[in-house]
């Protein structure tokens, strides 16, 4: 029989009893709902994770850190690494040549010192903290008010809501455009009489310092008067940050334009190296290239983390359970399964005389197979596409949930829920593959039927 | 299988002792119990006998709906017995066309469909198909009945429906199960006479079983009478 006649009369067949193939049809569409519902929500729930992970700029940005800080986080990377003194420290001339690395964009410091803003008179501690240019694309100035740094040595600031307020509290946007007292610590040289110990100094300890001052320094007070140009609610890089919280936030330019003493300008004292940082943030020109450049850097002596590392264990995570979503919503699939065979059965003890008409004029036992098998991958077609569109509406209304809860949260409401197309095919196919397997029994029943014994009766 | 006895022409059904045997129980059912002759073609012939004699299981073997516990049925020098189920439809479906008793429409589709559905198995062309079906119906005096569905109609169309359907493929022989059973004797004259007409135009050998003599009489040319799944004795007619 050719698939035109087979689909033909399986659809006509379906259409005489209606009632019982539409509730055997609605059973299989409630399995596929339920199983598109539970893997979109794990495919919604990923998206998420990699949306909030993506916006907060780290999946382009490696932190680099010499091994001789930071130690003890991960015992298993300590004891590959040489020993502590060894290793090299995060300078100048290592920010030179992580900068010449291939898809690297920017290098940019980590700074963060303390500092104290003055308005109307009145002095306002806080820690600030050095931004590169690319953190404009950081999802924090999201709710940003006013305008990012015009450049990357420009006398502006951006400061914190919550420091903001603390300013003026009344109206803390008004504080945008307004010029204010940043007040610092200059780190300077030491005088020439100075200067000569520090000589003796590297004779000490082997150290050639270029630079006079790796003896020692002063720390002066010095202000400078900047322009308050934005205001942004969350500090960027929140969870990256290893010191405390930063509250005003000006260029990396700026920051080394004014020379401000850093926490790790002591240390680099003491150990009698050259200026140094806390770390330096490699911005990759593209998340498929952080490995590479990841471990170029490792293999210079510097300890690297990026959020390919934190997103492995997360990707197993999802892997998991999508495995089980997928088990819970195949579930009422499997029932589906069931009730199509009872459909079908029910069919073949009905059309018994009907099958054997069939085959006394011309059908094959192939023929009336193929017809029972039809049915059942349309029923399967028509309940995976009814499946889909009902698991569509459960997705969305999950979605109108999450969101007025979370907006209710003062959250900004995110679909938890997304339904990819290829969801979308696979559902249905795998709906049409169940139903054909849940018809392989009733359908080979039917061909079994022995058209004398069907046609003996009235 | 000797053929060599036969001079003349080749017969279109030839059974050579021929056994249909059942177990029922304990007991064996000895339904057609050996029983060999030829039909011509183009020959109209009626197997006659009791209920039971074995006359209808014997037109099912000819239908190759069943098959024989040994013995061979061979149709235009096939054996049916060595067919594989598939070769089997392919007969049915090609060189047979069958009627019944009780019609054994399709109530869901109407006359053109039911008329239409063997030539669905055979694949012939929706075009052609269209044409064969009014062909058909127009052979058995029903060109105006095309869109009536069986419930509508009454036994006597009913019947005629099934013969139209039975020519559809256009097979050379027409085999008939009591097709006057259901049908007052008025009515099934007219489809008797219907039948004659089919077999004399279209040259078809037709194996009519009933239990009606006087019928069988009137227009079979041969009568075969069985009893106890046995041939018993045959009269030709003029």
């Amino acid at each position: 029989m050719k698939s035109y006649d087979l689909l033909d009369l399986a659809v006509r067949n379906l259409r005489q009893s209606k009632l019982r193939n539409g509730l055997t049809t609605v059973g299989i569409s409630v399995g596929v709902a339920s199983l598109v519902a539970m893997l979109s929500l794990g495919v919604g729930l990923q998206q998420l994770a990699t949306r909030r992970l993506a916006g907060s700029g780290m999946f382009d940005t490696v932190f680099v850190t010499s091994r001789q800080d930071f130690r003890g986080y991960d015992k298993d990377d300590d004891a590959k690494a040489p020993s502590p003194e060894k290793a090299p420290v995060v300078d100048e001339p290592a920010r030179q040549n992580i900068s010449k690395l291939a898809n690297v964009t920017e290098v940019e410091p980590e700074m963060r010192v303390m500092g104290e803003i003055g308005y109307e008179g009145q002095m306002h501690f806080g820690f600030v903290t050095g931004l590169p240019l690319s953190a404009r694309e950081n999802e924090a100035f999201e709710t940003l008010k006013g305008k990012f740094f015009s450049g990357n040595d420009a006398d502006e600031v951006v400061i914190l809501r919550d420091f903001a307020k603390e300013l003026n509290e009344k109206d803390p946007n008004s504080l945008v455009g307004r010029e204010v007292t940043l007040r610092y610590g200059e780190r300077q040289a030491l005088s020439a009489d100075d200067s000569s110990r520090a000589g003796m100094a590297a004779q000490d300890t082997g150290n050639s310092g270029n630079s006079g001052d790796s003896y020692g320094f002063s720390v002066v007070r010095k202000t400078e008067q900047v322009k308050v140009v934005g205001i942004i609610d969350e500090e960027p890089y929140g969870g990256m940050r290893t010191v405390s919280r930063g509250r005003i936030f000006l260029p990396v330019g700026t920051m080394e334009r004014l020379n401000m003493a850093q926490f790790t300008d002591m240390r680099s004292s003491l150990r009698g190296t050259d200026k140094n940082y806390m770390a330096l943030m490699v911005r990759v020109k593209d998340p498929s290239k952080v490995q590479g450049v990841q471990n170029a850097i490792g293999k210079m002596g510097f300890r690297t983390f990026s959020m390919l590392d934190a997103t492995k264990s997360l990707r197993r995570f999802f892997t998991v359970l999508d495995l089980f979503l997928g088990i819970f919503g195949s579930l009422a699939l499997a029932v589906a399964t069931l009730a199509i065979i009872n459909t079908l059965v029910m069919a073949v003890l009905e059309r018994r005389r009907e099958i054997g008409v069939m085959k006394a004029i011309g059908a094959s036992d192939g023929d009336v197979k193929k017809l029972f098998f039809t049915e059942a991958g349309a029923m399967g077609f028509f309940g995976g596409l009814l499946g889909v569109a009902l698991g569509f509406a459960i997705g969305k209304a999950i979605n109108i949930g999450t969101g007025f809860y979370l907006e209710r949260h003062q959250l900004p409401a995110e679909p938890v829920w997304i339904l990819p197309p290829w969801l979308i095919g696979a559902a249905i196919a795998f709906s049409i593959v169940v139903s054909l397997v849940a018809g392989l029994y009733p359908a080979s029943r039917a061909a079994k039927l022995d058209p004398v014994q069907t046609l003996k009766y009235e | 299988m000797n053929s060599t006895a036969r001079p003349r022409t080749r017969p279109a059904v030839r059974t050579e002792n021929v056994c249909r045997h059942y177990q029922m129980g304990g007991n064996i059912i000895r339904a057609v119990d050996g029983i060999s002759l030829e039909i011509e073609p183009g020959e109209f012939v009626a197997l006659l006998g009791q209920s039971g004699s074995g006359k209808s299981t014997l037109l099912n073997l000819l239908a190759g709906l069943d098959r024989p516990t040994s013995g061979s049925v061979l149709v235009h020098g096939r054996d049916l017995a060595k067919m594989s189920s598939e070769e089997l439809a392919r007969y049915r479906r090609n060189d047979v066309g069958m009627v019944f008793q009780s019609f054994h429409l399709i109530p869901s589709m109407k006359v053109t469909e039911n008329v239409e559905l063997p030539m669905r198995f055979a694949e012939v062309d929706r075009t052609e198909r269209a044409e064969r079906v009014r062909e058909s119906l127009e052979r058995v005096g029903l060109a105006k009945r095309m869109d009536h569905r069986p419930s509508e109609l009454s036994g006597g169309e009913q019947q005629r429906v099934s013969m139209a359907r039975a020519l559809a493929n256009r097979p050379s022989i027409l085999l008939a199960d009591e097709p006057t059973g259901n049908l007052d004797s008025r009515t099934g004259e007219d489809i008797l006479n219907l039948i004659r007409d089919v077999s004399l135009s279209l040259g078809m050998t037709v194996v009519m079983v009933t239990h009606e003599r006087a019928l069988a009489e009137r227009f079979a040319q041969r009568l075969i009478f069985l009893a106890d799944g046995k041939l018993q004795s045959q009269e030709v007619r003029a």
